[in-house]
């Protein structure tokens, strides 16, 4: 049974586009999302080598909604999420080395082997953080919020958590703190329908998540996370009413997650989904649906894409070897920074 | 694939259990105790995230709600904090619930409802009230978990009237803790530890209790005592039996519950032994060793003959890599060197 149909989602509609979009923007968006894709897919075919060892969630289904936000954002602006990090991570340009350093726990991860892949963080481009307790970010975006509006600093903070982080009390109390405060921050709520195992309507009484945080008086919308123009434009739009004073934006993005809740490949065998509804959302892909309307409008082929593909599974290529070739954290590594000077 | 967690299922594979009996591994045994308890009181109910998914929490729940009911083993929004109020709530007022957590570490959003209510009313309600309820975690190690997913609290609250605080380290104990757990009238915490869940062991059908506040020796001998809990103790279990090559034994007290916590049975084996080695899965400073290091210090100062000494975690929070884990927790090694030290007065 397919619990959650595309064609039943009743998506806001999305804001127009202020211009018309250059085409080396749009070729971004898709190489950006493709990237993230075979980043997921070579992590993946790896898993099992048991050499990352550090639990991992998958974006893979989930692309747009990272780059289709944070196409949206500067360099200054600051980026925190759940434990899904990856695409957010990736799409904020993170360092992809060091990214997988972290997942094979050497010294020069991101986080020096602290964190995990649930910890990301590469603060020289905004990728400000994460956190593995669900809905644990948000009030802290909101903190950082506060604190951009008090030093008059012109940076707009976004955190991306998933449906089941709304069930969280503390969300629901960031989310009154900053609108009574006008704060610049956007929430991105990724609603995959899924909680591990759990699907939202044993956790929900099925009232829609973006109204719940309207009632809280934040300006709300749903928009359909498998197309990274509607994330885009939510995301421009939500960017330019924190810049100008106009206060927080609550976006719940809907796009499906392929993969298991953590690891590798689909675990949908399981029982709690069908695998039939993994199939109907993979009709939807992100990646595939930017490709055939680029097609159709003559900016990209397939050489190109192949071409594309080819440098970034180089880059990748690369980057692991860096990841496995590097060192290790030592005994003495353990107890720096337990405090700060 | 869970690395850690596939070596020791492999280990537990080949774990021969010799005593005689029913053999059970540990998980089989939490499932077999809950669904006692529901079998035999209407008014027990089982919750917490995924309990109702098809491989259960961690196994320990599986099919439940199929014999039960989803009225009374039920899958919970992740509302950490409102649900543990909304069981002290439900436990105030005629109903025994039992909350399952993957972890302690999301028991920290709960601190308000769990310390500042459920362990109050009985008292705060002059007796008038009291808040039967169970709250089960599992300590998680290793596999990434890193400083937010295998935080052992139970040292945090060691200090709060009010809650009573047990730690298996056998399937049986787990069982019949977890019987007697639900049996209680106040607000109890089980932490369990991953680790040990991978074990099995002998356990007894149908229902039976293991007393809160009561230890057991798991080891009995000459130099030294060695007291603690759950995985740790079962670590110094280890490296005690390879000292016995090198004539040295000891008093291994696996205490069981730390609140109410044995008193008694450390100072019988201290008058014998006169050295007290404590071990515990959480912090070393503030928590469980802080406690009863203290306790032998004060009342067992005149049977003492060397310092206390103290395996726990390090004053820092766990790292997620591997090769920091290995320096971050205590070994078989790190405990048997200890032991050394102890028992050659170095
Ligand atoms: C406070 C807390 N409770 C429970 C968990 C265990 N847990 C980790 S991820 C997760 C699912 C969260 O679902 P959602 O927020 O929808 O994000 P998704 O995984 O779908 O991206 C759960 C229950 C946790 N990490 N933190």
């Amino acid at each position: 049974m397919i619990r959650y149909p595309y064609k039943d989602i009743e998506f806001s509609p999305a804001p127009r586009p202020k211009k018309k979009y250059d085409p080396d923007f749009l070729i971004g968006l898709y190489r950006s999302m493709l990237r993230i894709r075979m980043i997921q897919e070579a992590i993946e075919s790896r898993y099992h080598e048991d050499q990352m060892k550090s639990p991992i969630h998958l974006v893979i289904g989930q692309e747009a909604t990272s780059v289709g936000v944070c196409a949206a954002l500067r360099n200054t602006d600051q980026v925190y999420s759940s434990h899904r990090t990856q695409g957010n991570y990736l799409a904020k340009g993170g360092s992809l080395k060091a990214m997988l350093s972290e997942l094979y726990c050497r010294l020069n991860g991101c986080a020096g082997s602290r964190g995990g892949s649930m910890h990301l963080l590469d603060k020289s481009v905004g990728y400000a953080g994460s956190s593995a307790i669900v809905a644990g970010s948000v009030p802290v975006t909101t903190g950082a919020a506060f604190s951009a509006q008090l030093l008059k600093k012109d940076q707009v903070n976004v955190v991306f958590f998933g449906d089941a982080a709304t069930e969280e009390g503390a969300v629901w109390e960031s989310l009154n703190f900053a609108a009574l405060k006008s704060l610049p921050v956007i929430y991105i709520c990724e609603n995959n329908f899924y909680s591990v195992c759990s699907s939202l309507e044993v956790r929900q009484p099925g009232v829609d998540i973006y109204k719940k945080a309207e009632a809280f008086g934040l300006n709300s919308c749903r928009i359909d996370g498998s197309q990274v123009l509607h994330v885009y434009e939510a995301a421009r739009e939500a960017v330019e009413r924190a810049q100008s004073g106009g206060g927080p934006t609550f976006i719940e993005s809907v796009a499906y997650r392929w993969r298991g809740h953590g690891g590798a490949g689909d675990d949908s065998a399981s029982g709690y989904r069908d695998p039939e509804e993994v199939k109907a959302w993979q009709e939807f892909c992100p990646i595939e649906g930017l490709y055939k309307e680029l097609v159709k409008q003559k900016q990209l082929d397939e050489v190109r894409k192949n071409s594309m593909k080819e440098e970034i599974q180089e880059e990748i290529q690369e980057a692991f070897e860096h990841a496995i070739n590097s060192p290790n954290p030592e005994e003495k590594d353990l107890s720096t920074h337990v405090y700060s000077d | 694939m869970p690395w850690a967690e596939a070596l020791l299922t492999s280990k537990a594979a080949g774990q021969e259990v010799t005593e005689e009996g029913r053999a059970l591994s540990y998980v089989d045994a939490l499932r077999e105790a809950l669904t006692l308890a529901l079998e035999l009181d209407p008014k027990v109910f089982v919750l917490g995230q995924g309990v109702n998914d098809s491989p259960g929490m961690f196994g320990v729940t599986t099919d439940l709600h199929k014999k039960f009911g989803t009225d009374r083993v039920f899958d919970t929004p992740l509302s950490e904090e409102g649900l543990t109020g909304i069981c002290a709530g439900a436990a105030l007022n005629g109903t025994r619930p039992v909350y399952l957590h993957n972890r302690p570490d999301f028991l920290l959003l709960t601190f308000n409802q769990l310390v500042s209510h459920a362990a109050k009313f009985h008292y705060i309600d002059n007796g008038q009230s009291n808040v039967p309820m169970v709250v089960w975690s599992a300590i998680g190690r290793g596999w990434g978990s890193g400083s937010q997913h295998s935080q052992a609290i139970q040292g945090f609250l060691l200090g709060v009237p009010g809650l009573k605080i047990i730690m298996p380290s056998t399937p049986y104990d787990a069982k019949g803790l977890m019987l007697s757990a639900i049996a209680d009238n106040n607000p109890v915490l089980i932490f369990e530890h991953r680790w040990a869940m991978k074990t099995k062991g002998v356990v007894p059908e149908g229902i039976y209790h293991v007393p809160l506040g009561k230890g057991i020796y798991r080891r009995r001998g000459e130099d030294l005592t060695i007291v603690g809990t759950s995985h740790t103790l079962s670590l110094a279990i280890e490296a005690i039996d390879e000292l016995s090559k090198e004539g040295i034994s000891a008093d291994v007290i696996d205490l069981r519950t730390l609140k109410p916590l044995d008193e008694e049975i450390i100072f019988e084996s201290l008058k014998k032994t006169g050295k007290v080695l404590v071990v515990d899965t959480g912090p070393e400073m503030a928590g469980v060793c802080a406690e009863i290091g203290c306790l032998v210090a004060e009342k067992g100062f005149h049977d003492l003959r060397g310092p206390v000494r103290r395996i726990g975690l390090p004053d820092s929070p766990v790292p997620a890599g591997y090769t920091l884990e290995q320096f971050y927790f205590p070994d078989k090694n790190r405990i048997a060197k200890v032991i050394r030290e102890m028992v050659s007065g170095t």
